[in-house]
């Protein structure tokens, strides 16, 4: 086999971010040809604007009616910098608990290491089959395609995972992977991909709903093996937590005999009674419910009570060289909420496939290219017009828009040659720093009156980059003297 | 180097030799001790977990079985066979219908072909209308208020609590736990909200005292 | 009070009728308006577009120009938030920690022209005329990073003949975002789109705003569709008496072809 071996990914601060040629946190094409692409697709403007203004709606009314919503997203921001401060102690203290509870660890460095061990542990035991709880770990590792290369089935159990994995998509949310299909066209998928599905099956999402119920209940029954992935980690207890809804974690945390949990390294929480914040921040944030349907949590293994065999994979992946950021470490306290997507005027219309990751939107932009190394993702830390609407909803107050800002100029201090764009900010950058040379720039500008030849606006043919602006904007003829001279010329100096 | 010893070292390195100290985590958020269920309480327990969408029918302490009995009337039409219910095996004998099946060491799977199961709950909270199930004898075992279709949970008044950080200091962190706020359900479909998906599509909730 | 007024680069060079308009309210409402001649720019649209090094000296401008100032008050919401939470930050990574607590010290007695009329003057009724339907858009950052919550709005309701409609959907970016906009002109566009299809329908003959960037945005917008509705910044609107009647921005709607 003459495998192309992709080239090693960047290292940030010595340590090495996620692998190239594995996983899903690299697109094939820059943020702003992806969304140039998606903005077309009215069907998918019109399905993310009524599913994103009804959470929003949701979310909003259940935050409202909490009165210490600010103490507690404090306190999980905290929590979340305190975890950090000391994480490899609480990884080392949670294999403690989980070994001594019966369960093994393993630790994975990145993306390949993770798959090889999940597959090898699949594999031993004999099954050709896998349940899968949605999981935004081994999705990101490419979890599912590592599997089907060695012959294995794998059968996601979520429905919008499901409805992904049966109309051969790709997610484009965090919650709700599905979320750019209406009812609509996950009923032609339905009808198309489910063997022996009613054929009377409308687009009722209740109808939908029990499609996917009856599709999927022999398989939770017969499985051997699930795999899921985990929303909490609790250090002192070994307690693994996975947050959900419909039953199909429960169906896949209970049923099978061995179950395998790919956690990335920063979902670990040093106390029990750290849940008591996150439990409360999670759900509000997510689905906005006041408790999402179903939590699971274990240790270990219960004789008698679901899985006899438990193992858990750690994963780094590019979460420490995360961690190596000062200022962009702190998009590792994500809780995976996703109300970031839910508010982003950006997502909201280009959805989530055109930032090329799973993880999409205002902490997709953050995430995936602090865990790829910013050059590897260099368009999305400008994915977003730093409104704001993130930062204010996030449920462990991650400011969002200055890592952004962070990490555009992280890829700017990177660059080797200065590019064009480079060497105009600097030139702008020297006149605003000398008064005469700024009036100089500014005489410079009102050159463009004799471009607009007498019209209150300039032409819209103008070369890259002022092309961005004009091609859908007017920009108006600048005026004949600025504020300052008219200002003097009335008031004198 | 192992990927244990790499990662760990991975981290140090990140965190650099003179690492900040873990800043203090002030909890000022609502974390009362335990309040006596009062009938504000208990009103506020019935309110969210009707609202999910699952029933609560209340009842005297020594009205526990005849309650559950009319709960199953209603999940399961009247004239349902007793042995199509299962029950916890620690399930207080008053509360258990006559003829009902009592869990035991059968395979799991094995209780899909059940209509319904009746369980004690370890903690309920009010706040959000969460039953929490612990795995105890008379709580019954995860796959117990998994499989069967629907889901009988009773909750006496004194294990009723405000908010949840009282109900997780009520619970033991190394038992597999389970914590039920309504039927399942799912707004994977244009984010519309579906009771009911693979586990439980009916919950009903007695509560006694 | 000696108010040294900050125009903002994009108003000074761009939009001076908006400068003029906050010196003339500001001097009509009894303060000492002076304009320090060296002001540039607060080096917002550097350190958002990754030149957080290059702003340092735009900083150091800055601060040398308003050195001394009693209050400093500028006619934009996101400029104000710069000012605020970044001026100082920036000098503080460069390692220039003097310059990081004069920057500081500048942005305690720097405001933001509705703050400042508000909290400062403690007027909402600043006198002002201005007989149209006007829609008020709330930028981001006047509204998320200063807080500036309703005053704009109860500036607005006490001028009289002024008709004030609620914008729907005022929340949500106009798709500005600085250099956003021509990085990503696309999605800026589709937000765009639909701001303008808001104001559209309140039926406003004029939308305003705390921010002359935002709405050269929204406005070349209208501008390009022809729109009727044209955009009016905050200060020009206030200024506005019987008396004399500010002139409309220079995104005058119906462009010769």
């Amino acid at each position: 086999m003459t495998a192309t071996v992709p080239p090693k990914a960047p290292v940030f601060l010595g340590l090495p971010t996620a692998p190239r040629g594995v996983g899903h946190l690299r697109g094939t094409e820059s943020f702003p040809d992806a969304a140039r692409h998606e903005l077309r697709n009215g069907q998918l403007r019109a399905n993310l604007g009524h599913a994103t203004a009804t959470i929003r709606g949701k979310r909003a009314g259940v935050v409202a009616e909490v009165p210490d919503w600010e103490q507690l997203r404090a306190a999980g921001k905290a929590i979340k910098a305190a975890t950090m401060a000391r994480l490899d102690e609480h990884l080392v203290s949670l294999e403690r608990q989980v070994t001594a509870r019966g369960g093994t660890v393993h630790w994975a460095r990145d993306a390949n290491e993770a798959n090889a061990i999940v597959t090898a542990l699949v594999q031993a035991t004999g099954t050709t089959e896998v349940v899968k709880v949605k999981s935004m770990a081994t999705q990101e590792i490419g979890l599912n395609e590592a599997l089907e290369a060695v012959g294995l089935d794998v059968f996601e159990t979520d429905l919008a995972e499901l409805i992904v994995q049966l109309g051969e998509d790709s997610p484009s949310h965090i919650l709700v992977p599905a979320i750019h299909k209406n009812r609509a066209e996950i009923k032609e998928i339905f009808a198309r991909t489910i063997p022996g599905v009613d054929p009377e099956l409308t687009d009722d999402p209740r109808q939908l709903a029990m499609a996917a119920r009856t599709h999927l209940r022999e398989r939770f029954l017969r499985a051997r093996v699930a795999v899921s992935g985990a929303n909490f980690a609790v250090a002192e207890t070994g307690t693994l937590s996975v947050v959900e809804s419909e039953g199909n974690g429960r169906m896949c945390l209970t049923l099978p005999q061995t179950l395998i949990t790919v956690m990335g390294i920063e979902k670990v929480v040093p106390t029990w009674t750290d849940l008591e914040v996150f439990l409360q921040l999670l759900p509000r944030s997510s689905t906005g419910e006041r408790m999402n349907p179903y939590t699971s949590t274990w240790a270990g293994v219960t004789p008698g009570d679901g899985p006899q065999e438990f193992h858990l994979v750690l994963l780094d992946n590019g979460r420490t060289a995360v961690l190596a950021d000062e200022v962009g470490r702190e998009a590792l306290h994500c809780i995976r909420c996703s109300a970031c997507l839910n508010v982003c005027p950006v997502y909201e219309r280009t959805g989530g496939h055109a930032y090329g990751s799973v993880y999409p939107g205002p902490i997709g932009a953050i995430l995936s290219p602090q865990l790829t190394g910013v050059e590897d993702n260099a368009s999305l830390p400008y994915a977003s017009s730093l409104c704001g609407a993130c930062y204010e909803v996030c449920p462990v107050a991650i400011d969002i828009p200055s890592i952004l800002v962070h990490l555009r100029a992280e890829h700017v201090e990177a660059q080797q040659k200065p590019t064009a764009e480079a060497l105009a900010f600097r030139s702008l950058a020297r006149a605003m720093s000398h008064p005469w040379l700024w009036h100089l720039v500014q005489r410079g500008a009102r050159l463009g009156r004799l471009i607009a030849r007498g019209k209150p606006t300039l032409p819209s043919v103008f070369p890259p980059p002022i092309s961005g602006w004009t091609r859908s904007r007017d920009l108006p003829t600048p005026p004949t003297r600025t504020f300052v001279q008219q200002w003097t010329e009335e008031h004198g100096k | 180097m192992s990927a244990r010893e790499e990662v760990l070292a991975r981290i140090r390195t990140a965190l650099g030799e003179d690492r900040a100290p873990a800043p203090a985590v002030v909890r000022d958020y609502r974390r009362a001790g335990d309040s006596p269920a009062d009938a504000a309480l208990l009103a506020l327990l019935v309110d969210r977990v009707e609202d999910y969408r699952a029933d609560v029918l209340r009842c005297g302490p020594d009205e526990v079985g005849a309650t559950v009995r009319a709960a199953l009337d209603r999940g399961l039409g009247e004239g349902w066979t007793p042995g199509t219910v299962v029950v916890a095996p620690g399930l207080d004998d008053d509360w258990r219908p006559d003829g009902c099946d009592v869990d035991d060491d059968r395979p799991a799977v094995q209780l899909a072909d059940r209509a319904a199961a009746v369980t004690a709950v370890a903690v309920a909270i009010a706040e959000t209308g969460t039953l929490v199930l612990d795995g105890s004898p008379t709580c019954g075992r995860r796959a117990l208020s998994l499989l069967p279709d629907c889901l009988v949970c009773v909750v006496t008044v004194d294990q009723v609590v405000a908010g949840v950080p009282e109900g997780l200091a009520r619970l033991d962190p190394v038992r597999p736990l389970t914590m039920i706020s309504g039927p399942s359900a799912t707004s994977d479909i244009e984010l519309q909200r579906v009771e009911g998906v693979h586990g439980p599509r009916q919950l009903f909730v007695v509560l006694a005292g | 009070m000696r108010v040294s007024l900050f125009a903002t680069c994009l108003v000074d060079t761009m939009t001076p009728s908006v400068g003029m308009a906050t010196g003339r309210l500001l001097q009509r409402l009894g303060q000492d308006v002076v304009v320090p001649p060296t002001q540039a720019c607060c080096g917002q649209m550097h350190v958002n577009t990754g030149y957080r090094r290059e702003a340092v000296g735009i900083v150091a401008n800055h601060v040398r120009a308003f050195e001394g100032a009693e209050a400093i008050v500028a006619p934009s919401g996101s400029c104000v938030a710069s000012i605020h939470h970044q001026q100082a930050a920036v000098a503080r990574r460069a390692g220039d920690e003097a310059l990081a607590q004069a920057a500081e010290e500048l942005a305690g007695r720097t405001y933001e022209l509705s703050q400042f009329l508000v909290d400062v003057l403690g007027v909402t009724d600043v006198g002002a005329y201005y007989p149209h339907r006007v829609t008020y858009h709330p930028t981001c950052h006047s509204l998320r990073l200063l807080e500036v919550g309703d005053r704009p709005l109860q500036l607005l309701r006490a001028v009289r003949g002024l008709e004030l409609v609620e914008l729907p959907g005022a929340e949500q970016c106009c798709g500005f975002g600085g250099t956003f906009a021509v990085k990503n002109a696309d999605t800026s566009t589709a937000m765009l789109t639909d701001k303008m299809a808001n104001v559209l329908s309140t039926h406003a003959e004029v939308c305003t705003a705390g921010d002359a960037s935002c709405l050269m945005h929204i406005g070349g917008g209208l501008s390009r569709l022809r729109a009727g509705t044209r955009t009016v910044h905050l200060a020009e609107i206030l200024a506005s008496t019987e008396e004399a009647v500010t002139p409309q921005q220079t995104t005058t709607p119906s462009v010769p072809a």
